[in-house]
C-alpha cells in the first residue's frame, strides 16, 4: 500500500468514527450553521440601510442610484414621507437587529447543544464499551491512559467539531457574503479590501504553528516543574532527615526559573502576532479608506457607499484572523480521534453463537486445564478435578500456586482456548454458557474486593435494582458486618470508595461478601476473603454461611488449613499442579504427604521454638 | 480543617485580595504603570480612528478635494505605528507580569514550604499544596496582568468614547448612554448566573472523571457481579446531568451574547434616529453621524469584557486567600534566631560552627501530644539512649509507633521536657545539624526522579565513587546496580517507578550508609518482598546499625529480637518496654503480637519450605 493510500484509509477511518458519533447530533450543527447564514445576511443589510439613508435621504444628491433596501422603503409613501419620518429608519434596523439576535441565538444554542450531544454519545459510548472489553484487555492498559482519552480527548474532538469545524463554516460564509455586497457596489475598492485577506490567513497560520510548537514545551516543562515539586512534598521526610532543603530550592528555582523564560517567550510572540495582526488590518482599513475617499471624490461612488464598504471592511478583521487559527489547530483533533479508535476497536467479550443459559446446580469439573497469562509462562497446568454440586470444596496453596486464577478461569474473566482444557458445570462447558448467566450463577468474593463510591447499601444492593434494606441487612449480618455499619453516623447511607469513608480490610472484605450474598448464586467461591478478619470473626461468619447457604456449591480458598479443615473435598495446589485431593483425614493420613506438612507447620506454637532456642 | 477548605469555592477579601500580594507586585511596579498606561493610549487610538473617516468624509467628500491626503495618510501610518507599538509593549509587559509574578510566587512558597512543620505536612494532603503551589500561583499572575488590563483597557475605551461622543454632541450622546444602564445590568445578572453554572459544570466533570476511572479499575469486580448494565445506566445518568446543565448555561451565554450584540444595534438604530434629524436639518455632517454610528457599536462590548474581569477578580480571590495562607503558615518547629546566627539556617548552614555528633540520646520528663490531638501520647517520659544502643519500637498499624522518631528528628517538639543530645537540649543547635546526622530510611522508600547515582549522592553530595560503590557493596545492592542497563547512571524513573520495592530499598539503605549518619532511624518495610531480597535487607540494616544509636519501627518482630531495648506502643502510647525475652516471659501485650504473628509467618513459610 502506498503512504497515499495508507493516508486515505486512516482518513477514512477517522471520518466514519466522527461520523457515527456525530449520530444524533448532526442536525444541531447544520441548524447552527442555517442560522448563521441568516445572521450574517441581517448584518449584511444593516449597512445597506445607513447607505440609503445617507445618500438618499440626507444626501443633498437625489441622483444616486437607490439600494434594494431603498426600493423597498421609498415604496412605502416616497422620499419626503421617510424624511418626514426618519425614526423608520431605527425601526428597520431594529427589526432587522432583533431577527439577528434571534438567531445569533439559535447559533450558539443549537451548537452547544450540538456539542454537548456529541459529547454525552461519546461518553455514553465509550463508557459502555469499556464496561464490556474482556478484563485481559483492562488488565493490560494503563488506568490513566484510557482516562485521559475518554475525557481530555473526548473534549478536544467536540471542541474541534462544535468550534473549529461550525466556525470555519461560518467564516467561510461571512467571507463570501461580505465579498459579494462588495463587489456588487464597486469592484475597484472592493478588490484594495481583498486582497490582503490571503495574507492575512496565511500568516496567522504560520503564527499559530509556531505559537502551537511553543505551547508544547511550555506544557512539558509544566510537568517537570509540577514532578519536582510533588516527589519534594511526598519525600519531605527525606529531604528533611538530609538536611537538603538547599539544594531542593536551587533545583526548584532552576526549574522555575526555564518555565516562566519559555512562558514569557511564548508570550512575547503572541504579542508580536498580535500587534503585528494589528498592523496589518490597520493598513487594510486605511487602504480602503484613502481609495474610498478618492473614489469619492472622483464621484464613483456615494458617501453611503463609502460608509457601507467601511462597515464591510471592519466585519472582515477579525473572522479572518481567526480562520488562520482554526485551520493551524484542526491537524491535533485527528491524533485524538485515532486514540479514541483504538478503544472502539478493541473487540468486545462475546458469547459463542448458540450460547445458552445451562443449570448451575450441577456438579463442576475441570479436564486438563493448561492456562498462564503470558505465553510459556504456565500458572496452572493440567488440572483435573470435580466438585460434586452442594458440597464444600477447598483449595490450598500457597502465593502464587494458581489458587485464584481456577477461580477466574470458572467465571471466564479469561477464557481458556480449546488445547488449554475445559472446563463443564452440569456437564456443559462453560464457553458455551452465555457469560452474563454464568457470573450471575456464580457469587465471587475476590481477594481484594472493590467497593464502588456509593452509599454502603447501594454497594451490598448493587446486584439487583431497588434491593430492599431488609435483604441488604440480612446479607450484612450473616456477613457479620451490619453492627460495624450501624455504627457509622450515617449507617447504611455512608458513602464509602474513593470519594467516601475509609474501610479496613475486614470491613472491606466484609461487605464484599454481603454483597455478593444477595447474588443468591449456586456457587459461591471465597477467594481467601477472610484473610483481613480476626479469627473468632471469621469463624463466626463461617457458620452463619453454613447455616445459610443450604444446597448451594461453596468454594473456599486459602493458605490457612483451619479455614479449610471442614471441607467436604481439599485439594492441594502447588505450583499450578494438583498435588493432594481428599478430605482433611484422607490428607493428613499421606505420610510425608504436603497437606500434613502445612498442618504440622501451621499449628505449631511458637513456645516450642522459643523452648529450644533458650536450651 | 483543610477538607472543607477544598471545597470553598469564594472568599471576600477586602479590594479582592490584591493588598496581600502588593509585596509581590512591587518589584514590577514600573513595568505595571507602563503596561496600564500604554493600555490607556492603545484604546484612546481605537477612538481615533472614526475620526479619522470623519474627517474624510467631512473634508475631502464633502468639498471634493485631495487637497492634504498626503498628511492624512502620514497621520494615520503615524497613529498606527503608535498603536501598534504600544499593543506590542503592553501585551508583552502583561506576559511578562503574569509568569514573573507567578514565578516568585511559586519560588516563594516552595521555599517557605521546605521551612514548614510536619504537623503542616500531616494535615494537608500533597495534592492540595501542589495545587497551591502550582495552580494558585498561575491564576494570580494572570489576574494581576491580564484581567488588570482587560479592566483598564476597556474602562478607558468606553470613558474615552463617552467623553468624545459628548464633545462631538452631547445631545446625541446623552441619548446613546441610555443605553449603557441597561447593557451593565444585562452583563451582571447573566455573569452571575454563569458563575455558578460553571462552578456545577466543574464538579460534574471531576465526577465524570471519577466514574471512568471506577468503571476501568473496577472493571473485575463488575464483571464478577454482572453489573455493567446498571453501571452504564448510572453513568448514563451522570453524563445527562453534564449534558443539560451545559446546556443551560449554554442558554445563559448565548442569550447574554446576543443581548449585548442587541444593545449595540439597537445604539445605532437611536444614532440613526435622532442623528439623521440633526443631519437633516443641517445641524450635525454626514462624517459625525458615521463617527456616532461606530461608537454606538463598538462600546457595548466592553461593558462585558469589564464585567467579566470583575467576575474573574471575585473568583481568584479564593486562590488568594488560599496560597497566603500557606506563605503565612509558622512552622511549629523553629530554630530560635540565637541558633541561626550560630549554626545557619536550611538554606544557607554555617557547617564551621558544627560540633560532632556523638549519639547519645535521653528523653528527659517528656510529654507530647500532637498539634492537631488533644491527647497526650506521652506523659513524663523518661529514657536514656547511650551511644551505640539499638532501640526497637513495636506495635498494630496506626498505634503510633512514629512519635518517638519524630521528637528524635526533631520533627516535632515535646510539648514538655526535653529532648538531650549528647547531653543538650535538641533545640539548642539547629535543625540542620541535627538532620544532617540523621539516616532515615522509610518504609516506603522514596527516590527522586534522576539516575541510581545522584539518588544515592542524595544523602552526601561530595561522596567519592569509591565511596559510593562501598556503601552499595556493604547493603549487598551492587546486584541491584549489575542488573541496570547503564548501571549507575540508569534512570530510576518519577518516585523511582523503574524499580520493584525492593531494590528501591535496598537503594534507599545505601544511600542513607553513604551519609555515614551517627544516629539510624528505620522505618521497617511491611510490604512482603521475595525471600532473597529479605535476607538480603535484613543484613543490610544489621550491617547499617553496627555502632550507631539506632531506631527500628518494626512490623515484624522477628527481625528485632536482638534489639537493645524494645518499646511496645499501644493506642499511641508505650505500654511495655524491655528485651525480647523480657517481654516474652512477661506474657502482655508483646507475647499476644508475637504468638499471632509468628503462626501467620509459619503458615507463610510452610510452603516455602515444601
Amino acid at each position: 500500500m502506498s503512504n497515499k493510500q495508507k493516508n486515505q484509509a486512516v482518513q477514512y477511518k477517522r471520518l466514519s468514527m466522527v461520523s457515527y458519533f456525530l449520530h444524533g447530533s448532526v442536525h444541531f450543527f447544520v441548524l447552527s450553521i442555517l442560522s448563521s447564514f441568516i445572521v450574517t445576511l441581517s448584518e449584511m443589510f444593516m449597512p445597506q440601510v445607513v447607505r440609503f439613508m445617507v445618500d438618499n435621504v440626507l444626501g443633498a444628491d437625489p441622483s444616486q442610484e437607490v439600494n434594494t433596501v431603498g426600493k423597498v422603503m421609498l415604496s412605502w409613501g416616497g422620499l419626503d414621507y421617510l424624511k418626514a419620518r426618519i425614526w423608520l429608519f431605527a425601526v428597520v434596523l431594529v427589526v432587522i437587529a432583533l431577527v439577528a439576535a434571534v438567531f445569533r441565538y439559535t447559533v450558539n444554542l443549537m451548537n452547544n447543544k450540538g456539542a454537548q450531544t456529541l459529547m454525552e454519545r461519546m461518553r455514553n459510548v465509550l463508557f459502555a464499551h469499556i464496561q464490556k472489553l474482556p478484563f485481559a484487555w483492562h488488565m493490560q492498559n494503563k488506568t490513566g491512559d484510557i482516562i485521559q482519552r475518554c475525557t481530555s480527548d473526548v473534549d478536544r474532538i467536540c471542541v474541534f467539531i462544535s468550534e473549529q469545524l461550525v466556525s470555519l463554516v461560518r467564516i467561510v460564509i461571512l467571507v463570501i457574503m461580505s465579498l459579494t455586497f462588495m463587489y456588487s457596489m464597486n469592484i475597484k475598492l472592493a478588490i484594495f479590501a481583498t486582497f490582503s485577506l490571503p495574507v492575512v490567513v496565511l500568516y496567522s497560520m504560520y503564527f499559530h504553528n509556531k505559537i502551537g510548537s511553543r505551547f508544547g514545551e511550555c506544557d512539558v516543562q509544566e510537568g517537570v516543574l509540577s514532578a519536582i515539586a510533588q516527589e519534594n512534598l511526598t519525600g519531605v521526610r527525606v529531604v528533611r532527615a538530609f538536611g537538603r532543603e538547599k539544594f531542593e530550592k536551587d533545583r526548584f528555582e532552576a526549574q522555575n526559573e526555564k518555565y516562566a523564560g519559555l512562558w514569557v517567550r511564548l508570550m512575547n510572540l503572541m504579542a508580536l502576532f498580535w500587534s503585528s495582526g494589528d498592523f496589518i488590518s490597520g493598513l487594510q482599513v486605511m487602504l480602503v479608506l484613502v481609495f474610498g475617499t478618492v473614489l469619492c471624490v472622483r464621484g464613483e461612488i456615494s458617501t453611503g457607499t463609502f460608509i457601507a464598504f467601511i462597515s464591510y471592511n471592519s466585519m472582515l478583521t477579525w473572522p479572518v484572523r481567526a480562520l488562520g487559527r482554526v485551520i493551524s489547530e484542526m491537524s491535533k483533533a485527528g491524533i485524538s480521534i485515532d486514540r479514541i479508535i483504538y478503544i472502539m476497536n478493541s473487540p468486545i467479550e462475546q458469547d459463542k453463537p448458540g450460547a445458552a443459559e445451562a443449570d448451575m446446580h450441577g456438579d463442576i469439573e475441570y479436564s486438563h486445564v493448561s492456562f498462564g497469562y503470558e505465553e510459556n509462562i504456565p500458572v496452572v497446568e493440567d488440572v483435573s478435578f470435580k466438585i460434586k454440586a452442594g458440597t464444600t470444596f477447598g483449595i490450598l496453596g500457597g502465593t502464587g500456586s494458581g489458587k485464584s486464577t481456577l477461580m477466574l478461569l470458572l467465571d471466564r474473566l479469561y477464557g481458556l482456548k480449546p488445547d488449554q482444557g475445559e472446563i463443564t458445570v452440569g456437564g456443559v462447558n462453560i464457553e458455551d454458557i452465555k457469560a452474563e448467566w454464568l457470573r450471575r450463577n456464580i457469587g465471587i468474593v475476590l481477594q481484594e474486593p472493590f467497593l464502588f463510591s456509593r452509599t454502603i447499601a447501594e454497594n451490598i444492593g448493587i446486584t439487583q435494582h431497588n434491593m430492599p434494606i431488609e435483604k441488604v441487612r440480612r446479607a450484612a449480618k450473616i456477613a457479620a458486618v451490619d453492627d460495624s455499619i450501624t455504627q457509622f453516623a450515617k449507617g447504611y447511607d455512608t458513602i464509602v470508595g474513593e470519594r467516601g469513608v475509609t474501610l479496613s480490610g475486614g470491613q472491606k472484605q466484609r461487605t464484599a461478601i454481603a454483597r455478593m450474598l444477595t447474588q443468591e448464586a449456586p456457587i459461591m467461591i471465597f477467594d481467601d476473603s477472610l484473610s483481613a478478619v480476626d479469627a473468632e470473626t471469621d469463624a463466626a461468619i463461617r457458620h452463619a454461611l453454613k447455616e445459610n447457604l443450604s444446597g448451594a456449591t461453596v468454594i473456599l480458598i486459602s493458605h490457612r488449613v483451619t479455614t479449610l479443615m471442614g471441607a467436604d473435598q481439599i485439594l492441594v495446589l502447588d505450583k499450578g499442579r494438583v498435588a493432594e485431593l481428599g478430605t482433611h483425614e484422607e490428607l493428613l493420613n499421606i505420610e510425608n504427604g504436603i497437606y500434613h506438612k502445612i498442618y504440622d507447620m501451621q499449628m505449631k506454637m511458637p513456645e516450642e521454638e522459643e523452648v529450644k532456642q533458650n536450651e | 480543617m483543610s477538607k472543607q477548605d477544598e471545597n470553598k469555592e469564594y472568599v471576600k477579601l477586602p479590594f479582592f485580595g490584591i493588598p496581600k500580594l502588593l509585596p509581590f507586585m512591587k518589584p514590577y511596579r514600573v513595568k505595571i504603570l507602563t503596561m496600564m498606561a500604554m493600555g490607556v493610549v492603545t484604546s484612546g487610538m481605537d477612538i481615533v480612528w472614526p475620526l479619522f473617516t470623519q474627517y474624510a468624509i467631512n473634508h475631502f467628500i464633502a468639498d471634493t478635494t485631495l487637497k492634504g491626503l498626503p498628511v492624512f495618510i502620514l497621520l494615520y501610518v503615524l497613529c498606527l505605528g503608535i498603536q501598534v507599538l504600544m499593543s506590542y509593549i503592553s501585551c508583552s509587559y502583561a506576559g511578562q507580569i503574569e509568569m514573573y509574578i507567578g514565578r516568585d510566587l511559586k519560588r516563594e512558597s516552595f521555599n517557605h514550604l521546605q521551612n514548614l512543620s510536619f504537623s503542616y505536612f500531616n494535615q494537608n494532603s500533597v495534592g492540595y499544596i501542589l495545587a497551591r503551589v502550582m495552580s494558585d500561583t498561575g491564576r494570580i499572575g494572570g489576574m494581576v496582568s491580564w484581567d488588570l488590563m482587560d479592566s483598564v483597557w476597556n474602562l478607558s475605551y468606553l470613558i474615552g468614547v463617552i467623553i468624545s461622543m459628548l464633545l462631538l454632541n452631547w445631545k446625541l450622546a446623552l441619548i446613546v448612554l441610555i443605553i449603557v444602564p441597561f447593557t451593565t445590568v444585562v452583563s451582571v445578572y447573566f455573569q452571575k448566573h454563569l458563575v455558578v453554572l460553571n462552578r456545577k459544570i466543574r464538579e460534574i466533570n471531576s465526577q465524570i472523571s471519577g466514574n471512568f476511572n471506577e468503571g476501568i479499575t473496577g472493571a473485575k469486580t463488575t464483571k464478577t457481579l454482572v453489573v455493567e448494565e446498571k453501571m452504564e445506566q448510572d453513568f448514563n445518568a451522570t453524563s445527562k446531568e453534564m449534558k443539560v446543565t451545559s446546556v443551560q448555561a449554554a442558554r445563559y451565554r448565548s442569550m447574554f451574547g446576543s443581548l449585548i450584540s442587541f444593545a449595540s444595534y439597537l445604539a445605532l438604530a437611536l444614532v440613526l434616529w435622532r442623528g439623521g434629524i440633526l443631519t437633516l436639518d443641517g445641524l450635525m455632517l454626514i462624517g459625525t453621524l458615521s463617527v456616532f454610528m461606530s461608537y454606538a457599536l463598538g462600546m457595548m462590548e466592553p461593558i462585558q469584557w469589564i464585567v467579566r474581569a470583575i467576575s474573574s477578580l471575585i473568583q481568584v480571590q479564593v486562590n488568594v486567600e488560599r496560597l497566603t495562607r500557606l506563605l503565612s503558615t509558622v512552622p511549629d518547629v523553629k530554630d530560635t534566631p540565637e541558633v541561626i546566627e550560630k549554626y545557619g539556617d536550611s538554606f544557607e548552614p554555617k557547617k564551621e560552627n558544627w560540633e560532632p555528633l556523638h549519639g547519645d540520646i535521653e528523653f528527659k520528663d517528656v510529654s507530647f501530644k500532637y498539634p492537631d490531638g488533644d491527647e497526650y501520647v506521652l506523659e513524663h517520659f523518661n529514657l536514656k539512649v547511650p551511644q551505640g544502643t539499638n532501640v526497637a519500637i513495636v506495635g498494630e498499624t496506626g498505634a503510633g509507633k512514629s512519635t518517638l522518631v519524630n521528637l528524635v528528628c526533631r520533627f516535632f517538639e515535646p510539648t514538655e521536657g526535653q529532648v538531650l543530645i549528647d547531653g543538650r537540649d535538641a533545640r539548642e543547635r539547629s535543625q540542620l545539624w541535627l538532620h544532617s546526622n540523621i539516616g532515615y530510611v522509610l518504609q516506603t522508600p522514596h527516590l527522586f526522579s534522576g539516575t541510581v547515582k545522584e539518588n544515592l549522592l542524595y544523602g552526601k553530595p561530595d561522596a567519592t565513587m569509591e565511596q559510593i560503590e562501598d556503601a552499595v557493596r556493604k547493603v549487598s545492592a551492587d546486584g541491584v546496580i549489575a542488573r541496570m542497563d547503564k548501571g549507575y547512571d540508569s534512570q530510576v524513573g518519577e518516585g523511582g517507578d523503574l524499580l520493584s520495592t525492593g531494590e528501591k530499598q535496598l537503594l534507599s539503605f545505601a544511600r542513607a550508609i553513604l551519609a555515614d549518619p551517627r544516629i539510624f532511624v528505620l522505618d521497617e518495610a511491611t510490604s512482603s518482598i521475595d525471600t532473597v531480597t529479605e535476607k538480603l535487607i535484613q543484613d543490610a540494616i544489621e550491617s547499617l546499625m553496627k555502632g550507631r544509636t539506632s531506631f527500628v519501627i518494626a512490623h515484624r518482630l522477628s527481625t528485632i529480637r536482638q534489639a537493645d531495648v524494645i518499646l511496645v506502643v499501644k493506642d499511641g502510647k508505650i505500654i511495655e518496654s524491655g528485651t525480647h525475652r523480657e517481654l516474652l516471659a512477661k506474657r502482655g501485650y508483646y507475647y499476644d503480637l508475637y504468638t499471632q504473628q509468628y503462626q501467620e509467618e509459619n503458615i507463610q513459610s510452610a510452603y516455602q519450605a515444601l
